[in-house]
């Protein structure tokens, strides 16, 4: 009887699994098939190198490089906010804090990462904008620069936290060794122990791109949605996500070819989180046991 | 000498660091002297009114059962138990007549004059060179053929020179366990200390490396005093001068190594010595 309670559970715990596993094949599947059946009608070579992206427009173009060109701008300035912010209260946490102060301010900083993102974008276009505007005159209402902003102070907990795993993970007899010789305590974490935990450092911050590039709210509301190929952070842009939610929310006809746009852009973003997150799993691994 | 800083000193830090060694023909009588040192972590007393002289150019052997506090007091010349919660220290604590937990003494520049090996090798994952140099670098010195000239040099003396001379931008992490020890006292050395504090350095180590650590050792005397904690009692015979022997936080008995070994006035001395507990 309790051999065959055993034998249920596990099968049960066993299906569970697989749901998961054959529902991400079947997004993947679908992404796929859509995608093909859009570049059958769209040359593939076109997508990757037309720099107009209008197929709602009567004359249609399907370049996707101003939507690549929004989602890399936005991140590039979500990141460039967020690595040398997360990384400098990463150093804090790990070298100079003391742990009743760690023990709060880790969590805290978590808090950023559970703000729902629509209410970054509305802080970002509500608050952020007209502020920037205040010192840069004529900036656009919808611009890349302050939806990357917001988007970087969003993920600078995902930097933060993982750098001090990482700086936390180097052996403190490495720090004893530098104290040893004299080091300060600044020499010792800019000399040694952030050189030391490099690899987990490129992890987390190659993990807060890929949550920026997949990030969608805060660009579909405060970036705009013109796409434009530009390094302008002043002007709209519009992202992948942006893009798709758009046609979404719209009425295309099912089956068209503008509405299979949105499997071509969404599996472009798909490619890219996928391979951001397959380097980052991949130097895990291959650092991971360098001390041990 | 041991400098204490003064306000103009303090200033200027970064442009005078290399303290010159002390010229042996000037010596005072003892380079280290620990003056009735109690030692606490928070409530636990570590160290039990420890008097101690040693002399320069010697080395002293600190032996007894783990957790008699020799390490402690190996640390207490480098301040390295100020980061551990809850130390205190009382009494004094002498070199080259600074007091080191009273007088006015900037941490770094007391750790460039007493330098330290750990128990388990710990090269930076840097190059070879790299880790030579770092003492150089931090203390912001800039001349690249004074770097060249202070590694290699260091390298020798700790005649790993010959086994890295082609290498020296592979990184340490590469080299073998005693290789890495090696190079951890050449760094050390580098940044020309006087006093050399080691912790158990060949405990992580085979026969052979060890050995080879033993002979430096005897070399190094000659410029450095030396104090160096080991559970190897075959070593502490064969490398040092003098031996302390610690026991529950006490300094039980202290002497000219052969006279520890072969003669010891207390019991506890010889029952530790002859394998009895321990």
């Amino acid at each position: 009887m309790i051999r065959k309670k055993e034998f249920v559970i596990e099968k049960f715990l066993q299906l569970s699994a697989i749901i998961t596993i054959l529902t991400t094949i079947g997004i993947v599947l679908v992404l796929t098939i859509e995608a093909f059946k859009f570049f059958t009608e769209v040359s593939i070579i076109d997508f990757f190198t037309k720099t107009d992206w209008t197929p709602l427009f009567s004359k249609k173009q399907y370049g996707i490089l101003p939507l690549l060109s929004g989602t890399l701008l936005t991140s590039f300035i979500a990141i460039l906010i967020a690595l040398p912010i997360g990384l400098v209260i990463a150093i804090y946490l790990s070298e100079y804090a003391p742990r009743r102060v760690r023990n709060f301010v880790k969590p805290a900083l978590e808090l950023l990462a559970a703000v729902p993102t629509v209410v970054y974008g509305f802080f970002a276009l509500m608050v952020v904008t007209p502020f920037l505007q205040t010192i840069i005159p004529g900036m656009s209402g919808f611009n890349s620069l302050s939806a990357g902003f917001v988007m970087g102070i969003m993920i600078i907990p995902i930097v933060s936290s993982l750098s001090e795993d990482a700086l936390n993970a180097v052996p403190m007899s490495l720090r004893e060794a530098s104290y040893g010789m004299g080091s300060t305590k600044l020499q010792t974490a800019r000399r040694v122990v952030v050189p030391a935990a490099s690899s987990g450092i490129v992890v987390s911050v190659i993990l807060a791109i890929s949550r920026a590039v997949g990030e969608t709210m805060i660009v579909a509301i405060a970036a705009g949605q013109q796409p434009r190929l530009t390094i302008n952070p002043l002007v709209p842009v519009e992202t992948l996500t942006t893009y798709i939610v758009q046609v979404s929310l719209g009425d295309v006809a099912h089956n068209s070819v503008e509405y299979r746009t949105i499997f071509a852009a969404g599996i472009t973003l798909f490619m890219f989180t996928f391979a951001l997150n397959t380097v980052s799993h991949w130097l895990k691994n291959k650092y991971r046991e360098r001390y041990e | 000498m041991i400098s204490v800083m003064t306000n103009e000193e303090n200033k200027v830090l970064n442009t005078n660091l290399l303290i010159p060694k002390t010229d042996p023909s000037k010596d005072k009588d003892y380079k280290i002297r620990t003056e009735h040192v109690d030692v606490f972590y928070k409530d636990f007393q570590a160290l039990k009114n420890i008097n101690l002289k040693i002399r320069p150019y010697t080395v002293t052997a600190l032996i007894g059962p783990s957790g008699c506090g020799k390490s402690t007091y190996l640390r207490i010349f480098n301040r390295m138990n100020d980061y551990i919660e809850g130390f205190r220290l009382e009494g004094k604590v002498l070199v080259d007549d600074v007091d080191l937990y009273k007088d006015k003494v900037l941490l770094e520049r007391l750790r460039k004059d007493v330098g330290m090996v750990f128990q388990k090798p710990n090269p930076f994952p840097k190059t070879v060179f790299e880790n030579v140099a770092y003492g150089l670098k931090i203390q912001g010195v800039k001349d690249k053929h004074f770097i060249q000239e202070r590694v290699e040099h260091a390298l020798k003396q700790v005649v790993l020179w010959n086994e890295v001379k082609d290498d020296l931008k592979k990184n340490a992490l590469a080299l073998s366990g005693g290789q890495q020890q090696r190079l951890c006292i050449a760094r050390t050395l580098a940044v020309e200390p006087n006093i050399i504090l080691m912790d158990e350095p060949t405990s992580a180590l085979d026969p052979l490396s060890t050995g080879k650590i033993e002979e430096l050792i005897f070399e190094l005397k000659n410029e450095y005093t030396i104090l160096i904690v080991t559970h190897n009692m075959q070593q502490a015979g064969r490398v040092s001068d003098r031996t302390a022997f610690f026991y529950l936080g006490e300094l039980v008995e202290e002497g000219l190594t052969k006279d520890i070994f072969l003669n010891p006035k207390k019991e506890r001395t010889q029952n530790y010595i002859t394998g009895r507990f321990g």
